[in-house]
C-alpha cells in the first residue's frame, strides 16, 4: 500500500521534472514544477514529517504564484512556442550540472549501500514540538537559526533599498 | 450494542456501524473502508452546508437591501438553490478557442478543493473530525496557498486582459494578506501551545476563549481572511464594474459556477475557522455530559460570525487597489507583527498565574488604545496636510496643530 503512495509521488516529481524542463509553454513549465515540489511534499507525508510537508506546500507553492506573475510581467510573448525559451549557455549548465552530479556521487558514496530498515529516533511523539526545541535550544540549532534569520532580514531589507524610490529633493 | 444514546447521536451511530462493518470483515479493512467513508463524509459536509448558506446569505442580503430575497420556489423560497444548481449543470460548458486547455480545466477543480480540503482538520466535536494533525493550524494555511494559484491559473490560462489582471490582483491581495493571516494565526497557537486544532478548543475549554485573551489577533484574522476569501471590500479578483468580471470572466456553465462554489465554501470555513481558533469550537456549557451538543455550539458560532461577514460585505463598499495594499503593508502586518511580539512577551512573563487573561486583555486594550492613537494622528496629520495644500500655502517646519 504504501508502496504504491510511495511511487505515485515518484511519478510526480518526475513526471513534474520532466515537464520542467521539456514544456515550451513557461507557464506550463511553472505548473508541472508545482507538480514535482507537490510530489516532494507527499514523500515528507511518508516520511512522517508533517511540519516539513506542510511548509514545503506553503512556501514552494505560495512562491510560484509570485514566480508565474514574474514569468508574465517580464518575459516578451511568454506563450509563443515558436520563440527559443532556452538561452545559449548550455556549456555553462552543462559543466555546472556534471559538478553537481559529481558531488551528488560523492555524497551517496558515504552513505553506500543504503539500508532499508530505519533508523528510530527517541522521540516524545510531537515532531513538531521536537523541532521547534531543536531550533530554538541553545544546545541545538539556535545560532545557525538566527544566523540565518539575520541573512534574510539583510537581503529583505536589501532588496528595499534597490527598490525604493528616490525622489529629488530627498537628502541623504 | 446496548449503547444508543440521543446525547451521543454520533459516536452511538459510528459505534454500530463499526460493529456492523466488524462482523464480515477484517480490522485492516474496516480500517480502510471507515477512512474512505470519512473522506466521502468531509468533502460532503461543506458541501451539503453550502446549500443551504447560499439562500441564507441571499435572503439576508435581501434584507439588508430592503427586498424580500428569493421567495418564489417553495415556501419562502428556501428550495431556491435546487432550480439554481439543475441550471448551472445543464447549461453548456464552453471552451474558447484560444485557451491553455490543461490548465483551464484545471483552475476550478483546484478551486474547490483547496477549500473542501480546509475542512479536514476542522473540528466539529472532539471526536468528529477529519484528522487531527500535528500541524492543523499550517496545514490550513498551505492548503490555502492552492486557492491563490486557482485564481491565478484560471486569469491567465482565459486568455483575456481582463482575466490576466484579475490574475494580478490575486498576488497583490491573496498573498500579500496571507501575511497578517499567518501572523495573527500565531497567537492562539502560541497560547494553546499546540498545533493541532483540536488541542487549540480544548486549551480554550481549560481557561477562557481566546477572543478574550486576544481580541486583536481575532480582529487582524477575520479581516485579513476575509480579504483571502476575495469577498466585498475586498472584491478586486471579480470587479465587475472594472474588470468585467475578473478571473472567471471565460467560464462558464459548472465550470464557472466552481469558483463560486469554492467562494461560497471559503466564506464560511474561515467564519468556521474563527469561531474554533477564537471563541471556543464545539466548547460550550455541558459538552461534556451531553457529547451531541459540540457540533451543535461550533455550527451556531459559526454561523453568528458567518452573519457579521455577510454584514460586512453587504455595508462596505469595495476598496480601491492602492488602499488595499496600504491597509495590508502599512496598518495589519505592522499591528500584527506588534501584537506577535507584546503577546511573546506577556504569554511568557505571565506564565500560567492567575492574573494571565487579565494582563492579556489589558495589554490587548492597551494595543487598542494605541493603535487609534496612531491612527488618529495619521488622519490628523493627513487632512493638515491637504488643507495647507489647499491654501497652497508651504507649511512652515516646527508647526505643530
Amino acid at each position: 500500500m504504501i508502496y504504491a503512495v510511495f511511487v505515485l509521488f515518484v511519478l510526480m516529481i518526475l513526471g513534474g521534472g520532466i515537464g520542467v524542463v521539456t514544456s515550451r509553454n513557461i507557464i506550463r513549465a511553472a505548473a508541472a514544477l508545482i507538480l514535482s515540489l507537490f510530489g516532494v511534499a507527499g514523500l515528507y507525508v511518508l516520511l512522517e514529517a508533517g511540519f516539513m510537508a506542510a511548509v514545503q506546500i506553503l512556501v514552494y507553492i505560495g512562491a510560484i504564484a509570485i514566480l508565474i506573475i514574474f514569468t508574465v510581467m517580464m518575459t516578451q510573448r511568454a506563450t509563443d512556442p515558436t520563440r527559443l525559451m532556452f538561452n545559449t549557455q548550455w556549456q555553462w549548465s552543462l559543466a555546472v550540472a556534471v559538478v553537481f552530479l559529481l558531488l551528488l556521487v560523492y555524497t551517496l558514496n558515504l552513505v553506500w549501500p543504503f539500508t532499508t530498515s530505519a533508523e528510530t529516533v527517541a522521540s516524545t511523539g510531537d515532531v513538531t514540538f521536537e523541532l521547534g526545541r531543536a531550533l530554538m535550544d541553545p544546545e541545538g540549532f539556535v545560532l545557525p537559526f538566527e544566523v540565518a534569520s539575520i541573512l534574510l532580514l539583510g537581503a529583505m531589507v536589501g532588496a528595499l533599498a534597490v527598490a525604493r524610490e528616490r525622489h529629488d529633493d530627498e537628502e541623504e | 450494542m446496548d449503547s444508543f444514546h440521543i446525547a451521543d447521536l454520533f459516536g452511538s451511530i459510528a459505534q454500530i456501524w463499526n460493529e456492523w462493518l466488524g462482523g464480515f470483515l477484517a480490522t485492516e479493512w474496516v480500517n480502510i473502508v471507515n477512512k474512505a467513508v470519512g473522506a466521502l463524509l468531509v468533502t460532503a459536509v461543506p458541501v451539503v452546508i453550502v446549500v443551504f448558506t447560499i439562500l441564507g446569505e441571499r435572503k439576508i442580503i435581501g434584507r439588508f437591501q430592503d427586498r424580500l430575497g428569493p421567495n418564489r420556489v417553495g415556501p419562502f423560497g428556501i428550495f431556491q438553490t435546487i432550480p439554481d444548481v439543475v441550471k448551472l449543470l445543464t447549461k453548456e460548458i464552453i471552451t474558447p478557442a484560444h485557451v491553455d486547455k490543461l490548465l483551464y480545466n484545471i483552475a476550478p477543480l483546484l478551486s474547490v478543493s483547496s477549500v473542501i480540503l480546509i475542512w479536514a482538520v476542522m473540528p466539529f466535536a472532539k471526536n468528529i473530525i477529519g484528522v487531527d494533525l500535528d500541524v492543523g493550524a499550517l496545514y490550513f494555511v498551505a492548503v490555502s496557498s492552492f486557492g491563490t494559484l486557482a485564481i491565478l491559473l484560471a486569469g491567465w490560462s482565459s486568455n483575456n486582459k481582463y482575466a490576466l489582471v484579475a490574475a494580478f490582483r490575486v498576488v497583490a491581495q491573496l498573498v500579500s494578506y496571507e501575511v497578517p493571516m499567518v501572523l495573527a494565526l500565531l497567537v492562539p497557537v502560541m497560547l494553546a501551545g499546540t498545533l493541532k486544532m483540536n488541542g487549540i478548543v480544548e486549551a480554550q475549554a481549560g481557561e477562557v476563549w481566546y477572543v478574550v485573551l486576544a481580541p486583536v489577533s481575532m480582529l487582524i484574522f477575520f479581516i485579513s481572511s476575509t480579504a483571502e476569501v476575495g469577498r466585498s471590500p475586498f472584491d478586486l479578483l471579480e470587479a465587475d464594474s472594472e474588470i468585467v468580471a475578473g478571473y472567471n470572466i471565460e467560464y462558464s456553465g459548472m465550470k464557472f459556477a466552481m469558483f463560486f462554489l469554492g467562494e461560497w465554501i471559503h466564506a464560511f470555513t474561515i467564519c468556521g475557522l474563527t469561531a474554533t481558533l477564537f471563541l471556543g469550537g464545539w466548547h460550550g456549557p455541558f459538552v461534556d455530559q451531553v457529547p451531541l451538543l459540540g457540533p451543535i455550539y461550533f455550527l451556531i458560532k459559526m454561523f453568528v460570525v458567518y452573519f457579521i461577514h455577510i454584514w460586512i460585505r453587504t455595508t462596505m463598499p469595495r476598496i480601491r487597489i492602492d488602499h488595499l495594499l496600504d491597509l495590508n503593508w502599512k496598518f495589519l502586518v505592522p499591528l500584527s507583527l506588534v501584537n506577535l511580539i507584546v503577546m511573546m512577551f506577556v504569554i511568557k512573563l505571565v506564565g500560567d498565574s492567575v492574573a494571565k487573561t487579565s494582563v492579556l486583555l489589558i495589554s490587548n486594550v492597551l494595543m487598542f488604545v494605541g493603535t487609534f492613537m496612531i491612527l488618529g494622528e495619521v488622519g490628523r496629520q493627513a487632512r493638515q496636510r491637504e488643507e495647507s495644500m489647499r491654501q497652497a500655502e508651504p507649511v512652515t517646519a516646527g508647526v505643530q496643530g
